[in-house]
């Protein structure tokens, strides 16, 4: 009985979830026009879905303070109050209310996430395509350099890195970036390598070009959909990153809302089969699932598949 | 014809996918074949002949379907009986030669396990006498060592011999049809007759029906019995070779034929400073020399045509001369001044005055860029244009290659046909006014109406511009219709060069007559004569 009514749950949420991406898409159709209105109408349900909701954690990021019934850290009552008013989501292990902290956590790790992701990407994939369009030494430098990186676990790299530099959130950002910029700097090279020897590469040379023309208007647009595709998944796993290093207790610091340490904050209630620490972890499942769905109909238009 | 037919095709549609359409690729075709009999399909392409020769075998390719029509192999509907059955017939009664042998094979295993397939899966002969079968027929295919050359792998034999153990393959069954894909488009001329010869005699050897597929009219002229023209689907006309080719009926096929008559006038020789002089190069990757003292005058206003097999170092001659690969010794002339042999050390101007159009447009044209940037950028970058100045140059550089710039201007090159983007890259090579263009087998990946036109534009070009070019070719009909000296050249060094004229009279060079008897002709008898002098005068195939 109980499978029963988890299917249930199930089904009931996917079809709202494909529902709401259909009426989300049906109003981005009535505003907008032309080229645009063209590429939204192409978007299947899963990826209006996943546009939905990263606009909406976009708009709880900027609009926290404005949406959170009380402030970041303020202790408002007793601690583990169950859900109900004026907490809706019950209080932590502080007595902060739970929902102003999921909220303000939007802001903390999607934002800090995102900047990560974008750092890792600008220096990998830059550094990639020209050690692919310029090879020798330097591609031989770079090469190793991130080989030696690679070799190290992730996370016991970081951990190190992390005690070594002293926990902010300015170094973790730093730390995470440099990691997750060789995995990029691989996929860029191994890509650019198959675009640096077609033939337009080779007139755009004979042509005069500088290097940074070559890899920013000859070689990126091309490498661009495996990098893009690379980006969402990259994203979710600096995410998770975060959200471990945090747990960890070497992530974004207290009294800062994050998603990560709420759910180490709160992970007795399991025990007692309270879901309230899943939230937060919710939280993250469904924003990687979001941006996955986004970048997979990207993906799908760059490629030009026909399914 | 009084043989029984074999293979039936009635009203034939085929359709392909588009986004969510279906758009048709076959709009209703018959066809007729006799047993042992051969039937040429010619056309460009887009007109459906592959789709046509893979229905024969009731086979279409993914996002393709068959929408209407019969076909009826010796009693067999094709496309009613079930895929194990059509299975059962591929392979042992109906075979397939596709057209690069070398991407057909699997290069993981010797040639003959893979010959041995086919007969054992249809239980015609155990292992054994498929291997011994093999021999007898790698014989009859006039392979070199046929006991030995089976135990080799793909890449251990040339593309010649590859083709023609594919055609064994397709053999070993002795299948009553055998569709032939371009079986000889990817060779040179001279290999290709080899692969000619032997696939004709064992087609007649066994009796077996054959649908030959190509867009040479001079080499289905030597293989079918019968024509059959194609055009967007349609059957444009179908004949005996023999009428077909005195009196076709129909325009479309007399274009077809008239496209081979192009010839360029013979022009009053120069003297004078030529523009590009090549003077004793010697190059070579690694340790291996691909050229050897090679050296040639090209002048302004003329085209000097570069002639050889595949590896005979033609476009290792234009990479020296382009920059990007310095030579042992020896140096490019630009104008009388001695230009750097590495490009990087050329200064833009030198960079501009040569030019480069290559032979496959789809990976010379950055695919992500839309025309505007393609043809503008060298206008932008050698000649300083911005702004309202610089598209007004992209239109009339447009208008010069014929295309209308409004509706062109601001589409990528996946939206263009094969021979506009081609026309776009003698764009972007016009748009840095250059004084010379190497043009590296412009027109060998193009149909041979479009390859006339993209002939004609370079033509007209070279007199309102004054250019020099030197035209890499292994086509000798292209050398007739465009050049005024000639460069012949083999394993390296050139073997005999001089105006086009002295070149296709004798005496030849012997390399040069084996080159020059090599082209098809359009007359049906022409490879039967060839291989009979060739055996006379003990120069073999």
């Amino acid at each position: 009985m109980g499978a029963l009514y988890i299917l249930l749950g199930v089904a009931v949420a996917v079809a709202l979830a494909l529902a709401s991406g259909w009426l989300f898409r049906t109003l981005l159709l009535a505003v907008t026009r032309g080229e645009s209105r063209r590429v939204i109408a192409s978007a299947p349900l899963t990826a209006s879905f996943g546009m939905l909701v990263i606009l909406l954690y976009i708009l709880i990021a900027f609009l926290a303070p404005v949406l959170a019934p009380f402030a970041e850290r303020q202790v408002v009552g007793g601690q583990y109050l169950p859900w109900g008013s004026p907490y809706w989501l019950g209080t932590d292990n502080l007595g902060r209310d739970m929902l102003t902290r999921l909220l303000y956590g939007a802001r903390n790790t999607v934002g800090i996430a995102f900047a990560t992701t974008a750092l890792a990407f600008v220096v990998g994939s830059l550094l990639g395509l020209w050690a692919a369009m310029v090879g020798g030494w330097i591609d031989q430098v770079l090469g190793r350099l991130v080989d030696a990186l690679m070799a190290i676990p992730a996370l016991i790299f970081s951990l190190l890195l992390l005690t070594i530099f002293g926990t902010s959130v300015v170094n973790m950002v730093l730390v995470i970036a440099t990691i997750d910029a060789t995995r990029v700097f691989r996929l860029a090279r191994a890509v650019a390598q198959g675009i640096v020897v077609m033939d337009y590469i080779e007139a755009a040379k004979l042509r005069g070009e500088g290097t940074f023309r070559l890899i920013w208007r000859e070689t990126l647009p091309n490498a661009l959909a495996p990098l893009v595709a690379e980006f969402g998944l990259r994203f979710c796993f600096v995410f998770l990153m975060i959200s471990a290093l945090s747990f960890l207790g070497l992530g974004i610091q207290p009294p800062l809302a994050d998603w990560g340490s709420m759910v180490r904050d709160n992970a007795t209630l399991i025990n007692f089969g309270d879901i309230t620490p899943l939230l937060p972890a919710g939280a993250i499942a469904l924003l990687t699932v979001a941006v996955n769905f986004v970048v997979d109909w990207q993906l799908h238009r760059a490629s030009g598949l026909k399914e | 014809m009084s043989k029984p037919v074999l293979l039936t095709m009635q009203d034939i549609h085929i359709e392909g996918q588009a986004g969510d359409d279906w758009l048709p690729i076959i709009k209703g075709i018959d066809l007729t074949l006799h047993k042992g009999e051969v039937l040429g399909l010619i056309g460009e392409s887009g007109a459906g002949k592959s789709t046509l020769g893979l229905a024969a075998m009731g086979f279409v390719r993914d996002g393709c379907r068959i929408s209407g029509g019969s076909i009826n192999f010796d009693g067999i509907d094709l496309l009613e009986t079930g895929e194990t059955e059509r299975r059962a017939l591929r392979g042992k009664r109906i075979a397939y030669v596709a057209q690069s042998a070398a991407a057909s094979f699997n290069p993981a295993h010797r040639l003959i396990d893979q010959y041995a397939e086919a007969p054992v899966v249809h239980e015609v002969m155990s292992r054994e006498q498929a291997e011994k079968d093999a021999v007898d027929l790698y014989r009859r295919m006039q392979l070199p060592n046929p006991g030995e050359i089976g135990f080799r792998y793909p890449h251990q034999v040339s593309g010649g011999q590859l083709q023609r153990a594919m055609t064994a393959m397709a053999m070993s069954c002795r299948p009553d049809l055998i569709v032939f894909d371009e079986p000889t488009t990817a060779l040179d001329v001279t290999t290709q007759i080899e692969v000619l010869a032997a696939i004709r005699d064992i087609v007649a050897q066994f009796d077996t029906a054959a649908i030959y597929i190509t867009h040479d009219l001079a080499v289905v002229a030597q293989m079918a019995d019968r024509i059959k023209v194609l055009l967007r689907g349609d059957e444009v006309e179908e004949a005996d070779t023999r009428t077909m080719l005195s009196a076709p009926r129909h325009d479309y096929t007399k274009t077809l034929w008239a496209v081979r008559s192009l010839a360029r006038p013979a022009q009053p020789p120069v003297s004078g400073t030529p523009v590009v002089s090549v003077r004793n190069i010697t190059a070579g990757y690694g340790s291996a020399l691909v050229l050897h003292d090679v050296s040639f005058d090209i002048h302004k206003r003329r085209t000097v045509a570069v002639v050889g097999e595949s590896g005979s170092g033609k476009s290792t001659a234009a990479r020296v001369i382009t920059g990007l690969l310095p030579p042992r010794s020896g140096e490019v002339m630009f104008e009388g001044k001695a230009l750097p042999a590495d490009y990087r050390k050329r200064s833009r101007d030198q960079l501009r005055q040569a030019q480069m159009i290559y032979q496959m447009a789809d990976t010379a044209l950055n695919p992500k860029l839309r025309l505007r940037e393609l043809i503008g950028r060298p206008a932008q970058m050698y000649l300083g244009l911005q702004g309202r100045k610089l598209t007004e140059r992209i239109r009339d550089l447009l208008r010069l290659i014929e295309l209308e710039p409004d509706e062109y201007i601001d589409r990528l090159p996946s939206e263009l046909s094969g021979g506009q983007k081609q026309r776009i890259g003698i764009a972007r090579a016009l748009a840095a006014e250059p004084r010379f263009i190497i043009c590296d087998e412009v027109t060998s990946a193009l149909d041979q109406i479009v390859a006339e036109g993209i002939l004609r534009l370079l033509g007209k070009l070279q007199e309102e511009f004054d250019l020099a070019y030197m035209f890499i070719t292994h086509d000798l009909a292209t050398v007739k219709a465009i050049a005024d000296e000639v460069v012949v050249m083999q394993n390296g060094r050139v073997v005999e060069a001089g105006p086009k004229d002295a070149m296709f009279e004798p005496p030849h060079d012997p390399y040069t007559e084996l080159l020059l008897s090599s082209v098809p002709e359009m007359d049906p008898d022409w490879l039967t004569g060839l291989l009979k002098a060739r055996a006379e005068k003990g120069l073999g195939t």
